[in-house]
C-alpha cells in the first residue's frame, strides 16, 4: 500500500472531518455531498445544464453583481467604523480617513464597487432579455429582478450624499427635486394645488413627498441622516430578502434558462 | 476633426445619427453579426478611446469628477455585448434555417455536469478577477472628494450622478413631472410588464434574433438609445448651465445660448390667427389638448385597424400592420399596454424633435395647475 501524501493525511485528521463531512470530490457521491452538504455552495444544483455553466451563454453578470454587492457590505460595515452622519462630522470623517489611513483604499473599492454594481446589473438584465429568460415560467423572477435594479441605483444614490460635499449635496438637491414634482403629492407637482381646504393648502413645501425623503425643505442634516439609514441598513436589508427571493426563485424555476 | 465633432455631436444631430445608424444596425444585422466586425469594433472602439483621452480639453471636462469614470466601461461593455448577443443569435438562426437545434440545445449541451467543479471552479475565478479588477481600479483613481457641503453655492452644472444623467438630460425636453416621475415609473412598471405582455414563446433559454426581432429591436432601441445615448449626452455633452459643449470643447459659463421656445397655444393664437390668448385656460390650450388625446387615443385606434385607407409606407404603419397584428394574439388588454408604453417611449423622441424644428416648448401649457407637457 502506498503511503499517504501529506494532503492525505490532513484529511483523514478529526479536526478536517469534523468540518468537512465527505470526502474529496472526486466522485460522483462525493461532489453532490460537497453541494448539498456546504450551506454556501447549497445555491447551487448539484447538476445542471452544461449550456447554463457557460460563460458565452450567461456572462456571469448575475454572479458578479452578486460578489459585488457582498464586497459592498464588507467595506460598507469597514467604512461605518469611521464615519458619523451629522453635517458636523461626516466630511471631516472622509477627509480622515483618506489622511490618516495608510494604504487606505476602503472608500475607494466601496465608491468603485457601487458603480460597478449599475453597471453588471445593467448587464444581467440585458443578457436575460437577449436569451429571453423572462419567459415562461420566470416571469415573476424578472420582476424581482426589476425591483433589485431599482433598489441598487436607490442604494448608489443614498450613499452618494454621505461624503457631504459639494459633489454629493447638489447631486443630491438635483435628484430630490424630482420628488418635489410628484403629481399631488409633491408641492410643485401638477394638481398639488387643487388640493385645499378654503385658505389651507394640504401639500405644501413642509408636508410633501421631497420633505418625507429629506426630513425637511433643502438637503440638510435631517437628510444626511435619513439617507445614512437607508443607506446602511433599510435597503440593504430589504434587498438581502430580495435577493434569497431571487435565487430560490431561479432553482425553483428550474435553474440557469435552457432551451425548453 | 475635431471641429467636426464639436458641432455635430450637438444632440440635434448626433442624436438623428445614432438613431439612423441604430435603423443600419437592424437592418444589415448580419454583416454586424460576424467575427470580422466584432474585432473591428473593439480595434475602433479602442483607437476612439485612445484618441479622445489624448485631448487635453476633453480630458479635464470628462474627469470633472472621477466618478465619470464607469461611463468608459458603460460605453466599451454596452457596444460589446450589444454585438455579441446580435452575433450569438444570428448564429442560431442560421443553424435552425438549416434544421439544426440553437446551440444550446445540442445534446452535448443539454448534457448535464457537475456543479463540482464546472461552476464553483467558474465563480471562484470570478471573483478573482473581480476583486483584482476592482482593487486595481481602487488604487489608481481616488474617490472624488470636492469642497465641504455648501447648500449656498451651487456648482455650474449640478450635475446627477452618471446612472441618472439620462434622466436628467430629459428635463431639457420635459417638466420634472414628466422626466422625473412619470417616465421614470412607466420604465419600471413597463419592464416589469415585459413577459406579461411578450406571447411569443420562441426564444426561450438560447439567443435568437429573427425569432423575437419585434421585442428585440424594441428593447435594444429603448436600451441603446434612449437610455444609455442619453446618458453619454448627459456625462460627455452638457456643460455649464446644462447648454451643449462639443466634447473637445472648453467649458465657458458666459456661453449664451438663445431659447426662444414657444408653446402650441402662442403658435396657434398669437402667430397663426394674430389675437390675444384666450383667458380660458382650456380653450387656450386647446389644439395641446387635442393634439395629445389625438396622440393617446386616437393614433392608437390608427396603429390598430384599417380606417382611411394611407397608401405606401405610411400606410404600412397606419393601416394596422405595424402593430396591428399583434392584437389577435395578445388580446386587448395586452395590446393595449404594449401600444401605451410604445407611445409613451416615443413621446421622448418626438419631444426632442419638435424642440429643435420648430422650437417648441409645450403642447399643453397649464402653470396654473402646473400642468405642463
Amino acid at each position: 500500500m502506498a503511503k499517504d501524501s501529506f494532503a492525505q493525511k490532513v484529511a483523514k485528521t478529526q479536526v478536517w472531518k469534523s468540518i468537512f463531512r465527505h470526502g474529496p470530490p472526486d466522485n460522483a457521491r462525493n461532489r453532490a455531498a460537497v453541494i448539498a452538504g456546504n450551506v454556501f455552495l447549497h445555491l447551487h444544483p448539484i447538476k445542471l445544464k452544461k449550456s447554463g455553466v457557460q460563460l458565452g451563454y450567461t456572462w456571469c453578470m448575475g454572479g458578479l453583481t452578486f460578489f459585488v454587492f457582498l464586497a459592498l457590505a464588507v467595506t460598507g460595515i469597514l467604512l461605518m467604523f469611521y464615519y458619523r452622519p451629522t453635517a458636523e462630522y461626516a466630511y471631516n470623517d472622509v477627509i480622515a480617513l483618506r489622511e490618516h489611513v495608510p494604504l487606505g483604499i476602503m472608500r475607494e473599492l466601496h465608491r468603485w464597487g457601487a458603480h460597478a454594481m449599475v453597471i453588471t446589473v445593467w448587464l444581467h438584465m440585458f443578457r436575460v432579455f437577449m436569451t429571453g429568460s423572462y419567459k415562461p415560467p420566470r416571469e415573476f423572477n424578472w420582476g424581482v429582478g426589476v425591483i433589485l435594479l431599482v433598489l441598487t441605483l436607490l442604494l448608489s444614490f443614498t450613499g452618494y450624499l454621505l461624503p457631504w460635499d459639494q459633489l454629493a449635496i447638489w447631486a443630491i438637491t438635483v435628484g430630490s427635486n424630482m420628488a418635489k414634482a410628484t403629481p399631488l403629492l409633491g408641492h410643485g407637482g401638477p394638481g398639488a394645488m387643487l388640493a385645499k381646504i378654503g385658505d389651507f393648502v394640504m401639500v405644501s413645501d413642509k408636508n410633501d413627498v421631497r420633505f418625507q425623503l429629506l426630513g425637511g425643505r433643502f438637503v440638510g442634516e435631517a437628510a444626511l441622516l435619513r439617507f445614512y439609514i437607508l443607506h446602511c441598513v433599510f435597503i440593504p436589508v430589504v434587498v438581502s430578502v430580495l435577493i434569497a427571493v431571487h435565487f430560490w426563485r431561479v432553482r425553483k424555476d428550474g435553474g440557469i434558462s435552457a432551451p425548453l | 476633426m475635431k471641429d467636426f465633432l464639436n458641432i455635430y455631436t450637438d444632440p440635434v444631430y448626433s442624436f438623428t445619427f445614432v438613431c439612423i445608424a441604430f435603423f443600419f444596425m437592424i437592418k444589415y444585422v448580419e454583416v454586424i453579426a460576424t467575427l470580422k466586425f466584432g474585432i473591428g469594433l473593439m480595434i475602433g472602439t479602442l483607437v476612439m478611446f485612445v484618441l479622445c483621452f489624448m485631448d487635453p480639453v476633453f480630458t479635464k471636462n470628462f474627469y470633472i469628477t472621477n466618478d465619470n469614470v464607469p461611463i468608459i466601461y458603460l460605453v466599451f461593455l454596452i457596444a460589446w455585448t450589444t454585438w455579441y448577443a446580435l452575433y450569438k443569435g444570428i448564429r442560431n438562426d442560421k443553424r435552425m434555417e438549416e434544421g439544426l437545434p440553437p446551440l444550446e440545445a445540442t445534446p452535448e449541451n443539454r448534457e448535464k455536469v457537475w456543479a463540482w467543479p464546472n461552476l464553483v471552479y467558474t465563480e471562484l475565478f470570478a471573483i478573482i478577477l473581480g476583486t483584482v479588477f476592482l482593487i486595481g481600479w481602487a488604487v489608481f483613481f481616488k474617490a472624488p472628494l470636492e469642497e465641504p457641503a455648501n447648500p449656498t453655492w451651487a456648482p455650474n452644472p449640478a450635475k446627477a450622478p452618471w446612472y441618472f444623467l439620462g434622466l436628467q438630460e430629459m428635463l431639457v425636453y420635459f417638466d420634472p413631472w414628466l422626466a422625473g416621475v412619470l417616465l421614470p415609473g412607466l420604465i419600471v412598471v413597463g419592464l416589469i410588464a415585459i413577459p406579461y405582455i411578450d406571447m411569443n414563446p420562441k426564444g426561450n433559454g438560447y439567443y435568437t434574433f429573427k425569432q423575437r426581432k419585434f421585442a428585440i429591436v424594441t428593447y435594444l432601441f429603448c436600451w441603446l438609445v434612449l437610455w444609455n445615448f442619453l446618458i453619454i449626452i448627459g456625462t460627455v455633452f452638457r456643460g455649464p448651465n446644462w447648454s451643449f459643449y462639443g466634447p473637445f470643447e472648453v467649458w465657458d459659463a458666459h456661453k449664451v445660448v438663445a431659447a426662444n421656445n414657444v408653446n402650441i397655444s402662442e403658435m396657434l393664437w398669437i402667430n397663426t390667427l394674430g389675437v390675444k390668448l384666450p383667458s380660458n385656460i382650456f380653450i387656450r390650450e386647446i389644439a395641446g389638448i387635442l393634439l395629445t388625446l389625438g396622440y393617446m387615443v386616437l393614433l392608437p385606434v390608427f396603429l390598430t385597424k384599417k380606417i382611411f385607407n394611407f397608401k405606401g409606407a405610411v400606410g404600412k404603419v397606419f393601416n394596422g400592420g405595424f402593430l396591428g397584428k399583434y392584437l389577435k394574439s395578445l388580446g386587448w388588454a395586452r395590446y393595449s399596454i404594449l401600444i401605451f408604453l410604445v407611445l409613451m417611449s416615443l413621446t421622448l423622441p418626438i419631444k426632442m424633435y419638435l424642440r429643435w424644428l420648430i422650437n417648441l416648448k409645450y403642447i399643453v401649457f397649464m402653470p396654473e395647475f402646473e400642468f405642463n407637457i
